[in-house]
């Protein structure tokens, strides 16, 4: 072929020559491993060092782990299955104590015919979270709803519920998934009354009192449509005061009056019973729900203009950052009986949890206080500008932005808190990491079994936690607004 | 038709408390103040009436009675005949003890894990990303209790290193002998010892120690003396004089005369009869809540470095090499100094949950200030209210302290604004 126009051309190449293959150092995996394990001496060096480190984890443990049973009934017995299977003298882990004691790990010393209460509870804080956390994606909020109920009745189903409770969850779990559909955030009503019935379902008692406590709440508002017809101001005061006034006076009483007359009681449970990881959970639960509002009304008292307001907040907040919470833990074991009322004794969960929110909150208003300072001068003046006042500034334009800004540490002290729960082993009670497993190791049949439970309890700890920090960073990326 | 005139007074109504802006937060703060003050009369009247039905009253008194009760681990000579007070210094200097040793190595481990995370190889920065992860999302009384019980049930007690072929063997050039009741460790030998100095209260110091202080202080002032000569020397001429070799001579020779003038050296430990004696034997609950807390806090400083050096932006770089620095140049004058400042505060509140995190040493036995004063003091005497509250106010202190010296530093450092 030539060219028409130009004549002959020796010099112009007629066809594209076939592509070479790349050198082999710049390709592939040869490549892959000159850039990031060998490009220098010094890097050659640490990956020769890492792999060592592989190499004495792998040596150490694995054969540890190889060697592990499932299914034994007591320290010896495992020990003996070991030496049959793998010849005298091999190491072996013992993981038959979780198979056998894993209902007081999951749920302490709580009545073995009632584990399908917590269980529920625990099934239905999905539901209740899922307009919280998962209202983003409906893909997702479908998928945890999903396995969520799944999962929880077919535990209700082994665990020989009542069949009217498992009518009851089948029930809640139906809706919730039908609600979710299409009106997710109906759901939020479920959530608001889910911690009365998570507690009652856990320790149990009269269902009266939860429908007393929620007939104070309906005079409070009630109160507050009427008071505020009078005048705007009162009604906020006025639903606080009318709403106390029935709980203090009217709400025992008529709880038991109603109680006498027609029964609506399960079992009762004591604190005493509670433990393993539903304690753990019941804590960290409620501290994380009741110390993020606490530490929002903290972080804007410590930025108020009011000095008294202010400077109480501050005091408040370093006061508890300043000392470790076992020590506050102590002063609800030990002291707070002296700060009360004489004759008052209430139960040392609810001290425990109290003292861990409070806790939690001081840590939480300074994070929060960050987000508040992070923002933008401009948003504020922009919210003083539209005439907003105080709270609605705060409602709509400033918290939506300063806890967005917030969320790493917010999650980062919810993750501490729920770490720190394992304190609580200090005051008595029986949480998994400590108690349990010195109960455990008080039979005959654990006796000197340590690894296992540390590895157990540990790695629960670390799948909570991990996730926890992973939905962080999901939630962040989801939220952001900026330019990306 | 009426005007109002601007600015003019209006008469005050009582209403005007409410929906005045000027007055509105001043009633607020009334009813805040009142709350509070009801609050706190409410707590103290509970606790007057609730101490008088036992009996008991509010007093100190107990401090100034005898202990009777032996603390292993001490830094200055207690026995079991000495006061509660003076046990309750022998705790909170074992707490400031740990607290130091921990800030020390948790820093040290924590700047090399973090820089480790940032490095180009794959695999060691896969490796400490789940250190990291490992370490931070389980509790630290689990990671407590782990290595309580490897130093129990894994080491050796002392005779196991008994022998011409022991069954263990000492490490770190035969310096340092693990086992199940004690670390033995070297202690400081001195051919020429200057004796040592009476602090009254039965507190000695070493005239050495003291020596040794004078001479690395008096160092590190004549070095500022010198590097700001030399500031001076480059503002007038224009040439700086090379300072490098003087500064390292007066932060060296002084030490080394003195170590060699009071003939320091190491004792290495040595297995007499039963147990090791010459050198230092450290409590296991010390070296184990030692451990626990450098792996634990060092896990959270080495995100916080690594957040601080990702912080300085690349651009930062590239504009020091544009400018002609050397890599140590730029990572000196540009990248650090940036990097610290993002670093330093988040720094501080790890030191602080460090400090705090010291009383789980509850945990292991060692008596700290919660093991002597919140702990046998406050079960022996039945004052729990006196002892716990000033636990709480010791700890409060400690923290104060600790946050307004590291806030000093960081201000030192902090960008320069207008």
């Amino acid at each position: 072929m030539s060219n028409p126009n130009h004549g002959p051309d020796a010099y112009l190449r007629e066809e594209m020559l076939p592509e070479m293959p790349p050198p082999p150092r710049e390709t592939g995996m040869v490549k892959w491993l000159h850039e990031n394990l060998f490009s220098g001496p010094v890097n050659a060096g640490l990956t020769v060092l890492g792999l060592l480190i592989v190499w004495f984890l792998f040596d150490h443990f694995y054969p540890w782990f190889a060697h592990s049973v499932w299914n034994a009934s007591s320290l010896p017995e495992c020990r003996k299955i070991i030496a049959e299977t793998w010849g005298e003298g091999a190491g072996g882990a013992c993981f038959a104590v979780i198979r056998e004691r894993w209902n007081q790990y999951i749920y302490g010393f709580y009545p073995p015919g009632l584990y399908w209460r917590p269980t529920l509870v625990f099934g239905l804080l999905f539901v209740a979270l899922a307009p919280i956390l998962f209202s983003i994606s409906r893909n997702i909020r479908r998928i945890v709803l999903l396995t969520a109920a799944i999962v929880t009745v077919l535990s209700l189903v082994a665990l020989n519920t009542p069949p009217i409770w498992l009518g009851v969850a089948v029930a809640i779990f139906a809706v919730a998934l039908l609600v979710a559909e299409r009106r997710q955030m109906w759901l939020l009503g479920f959530s608001a009354f889910y911690p009365l019935l998570g507690v009652w379902l856990i320790w149990g008692g009269s269902f009266w009192w939860i429908i007393m406590i929620l007939a104070g709440m309906g005079f409070g508002s009630l109160a507050f449509i009427i008071a505020g017809r009078l005048s705007p101001l009162l009604a906020g005061s006025s639903a606080i005061v009318v709403t106390l006034l029935v709980w203090v006076f009217l709400s025992g009483d008529a709880a038991k009056d109603a109680e006498n007359l027609y029964s609506l009681a399960i079992a009762r449970v004591d604190s005493e019973a509670i433990g393993g990881f539903l304690l753990a959970i019941t804590i960290g639960v409620a501290g994380i729900t009741m110390s993020l509002p606490l530490g929002i009304v903290l972080a804007l008292a410590r930025r108020s203009d009011m000095f008294l307001v202010s400077s109480l907040a501050v005091i408040f907040i370093e006061f508890i950052r300043g000392v470790p919470l076992i020590t506050l833990l102590f002063v609800a074991q030990l002291l707070l009986n002296y700060f009360l009322p004489p004759g008052t004794s209430f139960d040392i969960v609810l001290r425990v949890i109290i003292m861990v929110t409070l806790f939690a909150a001081a840590y939480m208003a300074e994070v929060i206080r960050g987000g508040l300072a992070a923002l933008p001068t401009g948003q504020y003046e922009a919210a003083d500008a539209l005439g907003l006042d105080y709270w609605k500034a705060q409602r709509l334009i400033v918290l939506p932005q300063a806890l967005k800004i917030s969320i790493p540490g917010i999650v980062s002290t919810f993750i501490g808190m729920f770490k720190d729960t394992t304190l609580v082993a200090f005051v008595g009670l029986y949480e998994p990491l400590k108690n349990i497993s010195d109960a455990v190791r008080a039979n005959i049949e654990w006796k000197g079994i340590y690894w296992e439970p540390f590895i157990f309890v540990g790695a629960i700890f670390f799948i909570i936690c991990f996730s926890m920090s992973r939905y962080s960073m999901y939630l962040e990326r989801r939220l952001q607004r900026d330019n990306r | 038709m009426t005007e109002v005139p601007l600015g003019a007074e209006q008469p005050f109504r009582l209403s005007m408390l409410v929906y005045d802006r000027r007055y509105r937060s001043m009633t607020f703060q009334v009813i805040v103040f009142i709350l509070v003050m009801a609050l706190g009369w409410w707590l103290v009247n509970n606790t007057i009436r609730n101490l008088a039905a036992l009996g008991k009253d509010f007093n100190f008194g107990f401090l100034f009675q005898r202990a009777g009760y032996d603390i292993p681990q001490r830094l200055i000579p207690y026995s079991s005949d000495d006061t509660h007070l003076r046990a309750t210094i022998v705790g909170l200097l074992n707490t400031i003890l740990i607290s130091f040793m921990g800030c020390i190595a948790a820093t040290i481990l924590g700047v090399a894990i973090g820089i480790a995370r940032l490095s180009n190889n794959w695999l060691f920065a896969r490796l400490m990303a789940i250190y990291v992860e490992v370490f931070r999302n389980i509790p630290l009384l689990l990671w407590i209790l782990i290595i309580y019980a490897i130093f129990t049930d894994v080491l050796p007690p002392p005779n196991a290193y008994r022998g011409d072929d022991p069954q263990w063997s000492m490490i770190f050039f035969d310096q340092v002998a693990l086992t199940n009741r004690y670390t033995a460790v070297p202690a400081f030998g001195m051919s020429n010892d200057p004796g040592t100095i009476d602090l009254g209260a039965r507190i000695t110091v070493n005239l050495a120690l003291i020596a040794f202080l004078v001479v690395i202080i008096g160092g590190w002032i004549a070095r500022r003396a010198i590097l700001a000569r030399a500031q001076a020397i480059q503002d007038r001429t224009g040439h700086r004089p090379v300072t490098w070799w003087i500064n390292l001579a007066v932060m060296t020779v002084p030490s080394v005369l003195l170590i060699w003038y009071f003939g320091l050296h190491l004792l290495a430990p040595e297995l007499k009869g039963f147990n090791f004696s010459g050198g230092n034997n450290l409590n296991n609950a010390l070296v184990v809540l030692w451990l626990a807390l450098t792996l634990y806090t060092g896990a959270f400083i080495a995100e916080i470095v690594r957040g601080g050096v990702l912080a300085v932006s690349k651009g930062q770089t590239e504009a020091a090499f544009a400018l002609g620095l050397r890599p140590k140049a730029t990572m000196n004058l540009v990248i650090l100094p940036q990097a610290l400042r993002v670093i330093i505060p988040p720094l501080i509140s790890q030191y602080l949950n460090l400090t705090k995190n010291s009383s789980l040493a509850i945990a292991v036995g060692y008596m700290d200030l919660r093991g002597t004063l919140g702990g046998t003091t406050q079960n022996q005497t039945g004052r729990e209210l006196e002892s716990i509250v000033l636990m709480m106010l010791i700890y409060l202190a400690l923290s104060l302290i600790i946050s307004a010296g590291m806030n000093a530093f960081n201000r030192s450092v902090r960008l320069k604004e207008r």
